[in-house]
C-alpha cells in the first residue's frame, strides 16, 4: 500500500533526481526550445520539497495537491502547470484514503496524465511530455519498474518527431533529432517513481 | 460618476512590459473618462519572462469590482497558468479565459467593459477581433 510518505517520497527522489539532470534539461532545451527548463523544474522542486518538509500533508492526495501547487506557483513556464496539474489531477483521482493500493495509484496517475492532456490540448506524438507519460501510465499493472523503463523509451523516441504544442512548434522541421525536454523530465519523474518503491523495499528488508 | 460596477480586465504576458504596455494602450483607447479597472499580470515575480500565478491572482483581485472578470492571456504557460488556477477556483468566481488576440481583444474587451457591458459581452468583443483581417 502507499500513504503519505510513500508520495512525499516520490518527490523528494523526483526532486533530487532533477537537481542532478538539471543541466542536462536545459541543454536538450536550448536548441528548440528557450533554455529554461532545467532551472524552472529545480526551482519548482526545490519549492516542493520545502513545502512538504514544513507541513508533511497526512494523505496521498493532500500530498500531491501541496506538491502541484508549488509546481504551478514557482515554475514560471509552461512545465508548471503541467506538472502541477499532472499531480493535482491524480491526487484528485486517489479521495481521500490515507493509503492507496498500487492499481489505484495507477488509474489515478492515468486521470492524471489525461488532465493534462486536457490542459495542454497535446496528443501522443506531439513531442511533448505525454510522450513519456502515457506510455509509462500504459506499463504501470506491470509495475513501477515497467513503467520507468516505458517512459524512458517514450522520451528517446520523441527524437524523430516534429514538435506540434509549444515553443518549439514554431521550428517545424527543425525540431526533428532533438530528445524532447518535457518528455525527457517526465520519463525522470516516473523513474523516481520506481527508485523510491526500491528504496521502501530496501529499508523494510 | 455613477456607481456602476464594470467587468475587471487582466493582462497575461510573458513580459512584463507587454502586458503593462497592452494595459496603457487599452485604456488610452476607451478614451472617455471611464476608468475601465485594467491589471497588468506580466512576467515572474523576480522580473524573468514567463508567468507568475501569484502576479495573475492579485490582478484578478485588484480589477474585481463584482461584475465579473474578463482575462487575456498571450502564449504557452500564460494560458495553461491561468487555465490551471480556474480549475483549482482560485481565482474570483465570475472569472473567464477570453479566446482573442492579445492587443486587440484587450482593446474591444476594454472599450466595451467601459460602456459598462456585462461579462458575456465582452467575451464577445474580445473574440470577434479574431475576425479583424489585416491584408
Amino acid at each position: 500500500m502507499l500513504d503519505a510518505g510513500f508520495l512525499i517520497r516520490w518527490l523528494t527522489t523526483a526532486a533530487a533526481l532533477v537537481e542532478r539532470e538539471a543541466d542536462r534539461l536545459t541543454e536538450l532545451d536550448s536548441p528548440i526550445g528557450d533554455a529554461d527548463h532545467g532551472a524552472n523544474l529545480r526551482r519548482g522542486f526545490t519549492a516542493v520539497t520545502a513545502a512538504l518538509a514544513k507541513e508533511a500533508p497526512a494523505t496521498p492526495r493532500a500530498v500531491l495537491q501541496l506538491a502541484g501547487r508549488q509546481l504551478i506557483s514557482t515554475v514560471g513556464g509552461a512545465s508548471g502547470p503541467l506538472y502541477g496539474t499532472l499531480l493535482r489531477g491524480t491526487g484528485k483521482a486517489l479521495g481521500d484514503a490515507a493509503e492507496v493500493s498500487e492499481a489505484e495509484f495507477a488509474a489515478a496517475l492515468r486521470a492524471g496524465v489525461e488532465a493534462v492532456m486536457r490542459l495542454g490540448g497535446a496528443a501522443p506524438g506531439d513531442k511533448t511530455m505525454v510522450d513519456a507519460l502515457l506510455p509509462a501510465v500504459d506499463a504501470l499493472d506491470a509495475g513501477f519498474g515497467a513503467a520507468r523503463d516505458a517512459a524512458e523509451r517514450g522520451a528517446e523516441a520523441t527524437v524523430p518527431l516534429q514538435a506540434r504544442k509549444g515553443r518549439a512548434s514554431y521550428l517545424g522541421e527543425r525540431s526533428v533529432g532533438h530528445q524532447d525536454p518535457g518528455a525527457t523530465s517526465a520519463a525522470l519523474l516516473i523513474a523516481a517513481l520506481a527508485d523510491s518503491q526500491e528504496q521502501g523495499e530496501d529499508s523494510t528488508s | 460618476m455613477s456607481e456602476r460596477k464594470l467587468v475587471g480586465i487582466v493582462l497575461v504576458s510573458h513580459s512584463a512590459t507587454v502586458a503593462e504596455s497592452v494595459a496603457d494602450l487599452a485604456r488610452g483607447l476607451v478614451g472617455d473618462g471611464t476608468d475601465v479597472p485594467v491589471a497588468a499580470a506580466g512576467g515572474t515575480e523576480d522580473g524573468r519572462f514567463g508567468t507568475s500565478a501569484a502576479l495573475i491572482t492579485r490582478a484578478a483581485a485588484e480589477v474585481d469590482q463584482g461584475a465579473g472578470v474578463a482575462v487575456l492571456a498571450d502564449l504557452g504557460s500564460a494560458v495553461l497558468t491561468v487555465k490551471a488556477l480556474l480549475e483549482d477556483d482560485e481565482l474570483p468566481h465570475d472569472i473567464r479565459l477570453l479566446d482573442a488576440p492579445f492587443v486587440e481583444g484587450a482593446i474591444a474587451a476594454a472599450v466595451t467593459a467601459a460602456t459598462g457591458a456585462d461579462l458575456t459581452a465582452v467575451e464577445a468583443a474580445a473574440g470577434e477581433a479574431y475576425a479583424y483581417r489585416k491584408v
